[in-house]
């Protein structure tokens, strides 16, 4: 073996060995990477309820209500559904239908205080024109499914 | 080796890439200008505005190229610095030293549009999620290899251990660009992947396509015009730097 090829292999072999490592590191860590929680996992008892945590999921359709500054609404995965009040301002991108995520606390109701709200966009970039099609289309199939 | 093939490894000797680099300059700062201004007339005059972002999505012509480079910087870097350990040819580590500063740029920019852009559309200039952090992360590791060469004064030490530092860095990258699949993060998913279809509009693709390809000639240009001053640097007690008409020219 010529002193090259056993460079080669030595790093080869490093990269493979540095590979593996990072791959379990980041597999125990899972759950602490995860910038927030599902209602899901919420209602499956894998939040905290010591101390405070992030929410992520869609703002239900026809869940937002403004009570002089207090926000409520209701943040859902389509399968569960956890209720969020906040005091505050709300980003831009903060709409019904859109993916949100909230920092606070869950009290022992069940509804969630936030302290924090953010915005979560999505991937999709298109012309307003399509948007406001999709949205029209959405809609049309609703009401024939009703 | 055969006549009918390139002899590839004559462009290893840095006396050789030397003017074959001084060649290719001009052809790539001139496609980055094309493609460059092509781009930002379509970013700016062609594209529509976003349904839900307004005009301030536009950012994305900058941003989205910005960290893709900045991921394949580091992974050409990489492969530069791993080759030189191999091999221990001179002009490796030249180049993983010089495309460094440029990728060092790139995460810097997308950091800093991420940061424009993330104040109005989710409210907070930074969040500590798995994409941003690892970008973060990117950042640190070019400001690390930079420094830890700089550190050293033998050219060729200083190469070794920048290069040990840029393979172990390399297992960030993938990290940087699956975690958005891998975990829940507040970043959005890609847009633009090789396994479907993107999910923009058509124009503002192009848009961010050509952009994308404006920042590779670019980087390709500038790393050029950096290993070029740096086997100046590095030879300059040979013959033929010395012989050269640019630096005879400026030492007598």
């Amino acid at each position: 073996m010529k002193p090259r090829h056993k460079r080669i292999a030595l790093i080869a072999g490093g990269l493979t060995a540095l590979s593996l490592a990072a791959a379990l590191v980041l597999n125990a860590l899972n759950s602490n990477i995860a910038f927030f929680v599902t209602p899901s996992e919420v209602a499956a008892g894998k939040a905290p309820l010591d101390r405070p945590f992030r929410i992520g999921g869609m703002v239900k359709e026809g869940s937002l209500r403004r009570d002089n500054l207090t926000v409520h609404f209701v943040i859902t995965d389509t399968a569960k559904e956890v209720p969020v009040t906040y005091t505050g301002i709300l980003p831009d991108l903060f709409k019904e239908g859109k993916g949100a995520v909230a920092q606070g606390r869950l009290g022992p109701d069940g509804v969630f205080a936030a302290t924090e709200v953010l915005a979560k966009h999505d991937e999709n970039y298109m012309p307003p024109e399509a948007g406001h099609a999709i949205e029209q289309a959405q809609k049309a199939q609703q009401t024939l499914k009703q | 080796m055969s006549n009918r093939l390139i002899n590839w490894f004559r462009y290893a000797s840095p006396q050789s890439f030397y003017p074959l680099a001084g060649k290719l300059i001009p052809w790539f700062w001139a496609l980055a200008a094309l493609f460059g201004l092509t781009g930002l007339y379509i970013a700016f005059f062609v594209a529509p505005t976003d349904f839900q972002q307004g005009e301030g999505y536009r950012i994305i012509f900058i941003h989205v190229p910005a960290a893709w480079m900045s991921m394949f910087i580091y992974l050409v870097m990489a492969f530069w610095a791993g080759l030189g350990l191999a091999l221990n040819t001179r002009l490796s580590g030249m180049m993983a030293q010089a495309l460094a500063p440029t990728g060092a740029l790139m995460a810097f920019l997308s950091l800093w549009t991420g940061a424009f852009w993330g104040k109005p559309m989710w409210g907070t200039w930074w969040v500590w999620d798995a994409r941003l952090t690892s970008a973060l992360i990117l950042f640190f590791l070019y400001i690390g290899f930079i420094a830890l060469q700089a550190a050293i004064d033998d050219a060729r030490r200083a190469d070794r251990a920048g290069a040990i530092l840029a393979l172990v860095g390399v297992v960030n990258v993938p990290i940087i660009y699956f975690s958005v699949k891998w975990w829940n993060t507040l970043h959005q998913g890609a847009s633009v992947s090789l396994t479907k279809a993107p999910t923009m509009a058509a124009t503002m693709l192009w848009g961010m396509l050509i952009m994308a390809l404006a920042f590779w000639m670019y980087s390709i240009a500038v790393a050029l015009m950096r290993v070029r001053a740096i086997i100046l640097e590095r030879e300059a007690h040979t013959e033929w730097v010395k012989a050269l008409p640019e630096v005879r020219g400026s030492t007598s």
